[in-house]
């Protein structure tokens, strides 16, 4: 057995739709919790952890009392984990400390999401609204596509290099009947045809946002073994937040998930090139070039060359986002951070039908929220 | 791309001042950028804030800036998140490092065959739904 931080011993998903009518998001969580503990082989009442995300539509604030109350959980640990897409990852990390901690024992980890037809408009009363907006940047679009154009600037990387990234995860969606894109494949050509949303980013570049729920169950290293059953060991984790607004970032070009990996990866005594699969949060195209250019897998400006000279399937010899990636699989807003975690536990149990990497032993999972501002990552290890 | 006079009349959110950041706004309304220097470390701050984000001083003091800086990235925004703004759309949204140091983010007029990183910048103010902001254009 591994030395590892923690165990994740559960996990479950909620097939993404594109809207959902009369759908609570309380439902939901219930639902995708029940699925993890089930996969667990757990009783309810073995979760003594609860970790939630911000975005409960019913209830702005109690969040973690209301959701437990709604599930009939009294937890000895209850929080709310507000880090955008890196929530997912971010949590896992907060479950295995607060085991560690003595807190609690077993941590159900939770996101999930409605989607109504006309969302409400944000009640933002932040500096982003009061310096972005007024100029005419609303939405992550806008900001995404000026790190996409940065990165264009400063090292002549080309919009083909970057429709190889959405090519490849409508590739993989096609190895997963429960992704947004399943049935919807996309060359490298379709990708360049969509239309220009903000310049240089194109439509096929940016997730779909859906509706959909993921959620995973964490417990010590001692429990795992006693249950006896799948378990993916959490070998090393990294955490950063630099900023909140673009107009703030300290480099356009590298991020928070630098220093996050870094960190990872030292904990758990591995390096880049060690492993068997990347899942690698990708609301845009752009985020995943950053990323394998931050992780140091190429030089950076150089994620281009390397994407054509590997394959990114699960049979390729650099597997990454198998399960479609966001931009494959739609993106159910926070859960969406959370199903590169699914994804990486499913591979490396050898529980990942039809799309199952032979052999998979280590999996780098990263977390991006807000503009390139909140990073989280996880080192994850199969049981052996 | 959309004239000058246009801005004038979108129905778009203005900024969401507070008693801190009034100043700017006041400022922006007689065409002058202002931004706070801090007088413990002596480097320049924006957005306004309580205290000094690189060295926690809550000594600030506002200072004319000069208004100029260079491009740092920028888009061309085809279908705006905020449907108000589609009416000027296609437009130019950028990030400008201003000469002072800290860099926002602002509208970008001007000819788009000349963005580029590093390009320089000047600040010019436009009436945006009646209030005056400061836009940037390139400056020639
Ligand atoms: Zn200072």
């Amino acid at each position: 057995m591994r030395h590892g931080l923690g165990a994740i011993v559960g996990v479950g998903e909620l097939t993404p739709q594109r809207s959902t009518e009369g759908a609570t998001t309380l439902g939901m969580i219930a639902e995708v919790a029940r699925r993890a503990v089930m996969d667990a082989g757990l009783e309810p009442g073995a979760v003594d952890g609860l970790l939630v995300g911000p975005h409960v539509g019913e209830t702005p604030q109690h969040v973690p009392a209301t959701v437990a109350e709604y599930l009939g959980l009294k937890p000895s640990m209850a929080n709310v984990v507000d880090l955008g897409g890196a929530s997912g990852a971010g949590m896992v990390w907060r479950a295995a400390a607060a085991i560690s901690a003595g807190m609690c024992e077993t941590v159900l980890c939770v996101l999930a999401n409605t989607r109504e037809a006309v969302p409400p408009r944000s009640p933002n009363r932040n500096p982003i609204r009061e310096f972005d907006v007024p100029f005419g940047a609303s939405g992550a679009n806008a900001t995404y596509a000026m790190i996409k154009q940065a990165h264009m600037a400063t090292y002549g990387s080309a919009d083909a290099d970057f429709a190889l990234i959405a090519a490849a995860a409508r590739a993989n969606a096609q190895h997963n009947p429960e992704a947004i894109f399943f049935g919807k494949p996309a060359t490298v050509e379709d990708v360049l045809a969509s239309p220009m949303i903000a310049s240089p980013l194109r439509l096929f570049e940016i997730v779909m946002p859906v509706a959909g729920g993921s959620a995973v169950v964490v417990t010590s290293m001692e429990r795992a073994r006693d249950m006896q059953r799948p378990a993916v060991a959490v070998l090393g984790a990294g955490e950063k937040v630099t900023h909140r607004a673009l107009s703030q970032v300290p480099s356009l070009t590298s991020g928070p998930l630098k220093p996050a990996m870094a960190r990872a990866m030292a904990q758990a005594g591995v390096m880049a090139d060690q492993f068997d699969l990347l899942s690698l949060y990708d609301c845009y195209t752009i985020m995943v070039a950053t990323t394998l250019e931050d992780l140091g897998v190429c030089a950076p400006g150089q994620f281009g060359a390397w994407v054509r000279a590997h394959g990114l399937g699960h049979d390729g010899d650099a597997p990454l986002n198998t399960h479609g990636g966001q931009l494959g699989f739609g993106q159910p807003d926070l859960a969406g951070g959370m199903t590169h975690v699914v994804e990486a536990v499913r591979q490396l149990r050898g529980s990942a039908e039809g799309r199952q990497i032979s052999n998979a032993e280590l999996a780098l999972v990263t977390g991006n929220g807000a503009t390139m501002s909140e990073a989280s990552a996880l080192v994850l290890g199969a049981w052996t | 791309m959309a004239d000058i006079l246009d801005y004038e009349d979108l129905n778009v959110p203005g900024p969401t001042a507070t008693a801190l950041s009034q100043p700017f706004w006041d400022a922006a309304a007689e065409g002058r950028l202002i931004l706070q220097r801090c007088l413990a470390c002596e480097r320049a701050v924006f957005y306004p804030r309580a205290i000094c984000p690189h060295c926690w001083s809550d000594a600030l003091a506002w200072q004319e800036a000069s208004g100029s800086g260079r491009l740092r990235t920028w888009s061309i925004i085809e279908r705006s998140a905020h449907p108000a703004w589609q009416a000027v759309a296609p437009y130019a949204i950028g990030i400008v490092a201003l000469e002072e140091g800290p860099t926002m983010l602002s509208h970008i007029l001007g000819d788009r065959d000349g963005f580029a990183l590093d390009a320089p910048m000047r600040v010019r103010f436009v009436m945006v739904a009646g209030r005056s902001l400061p836009f940037f254009e390139i400056s020639t």
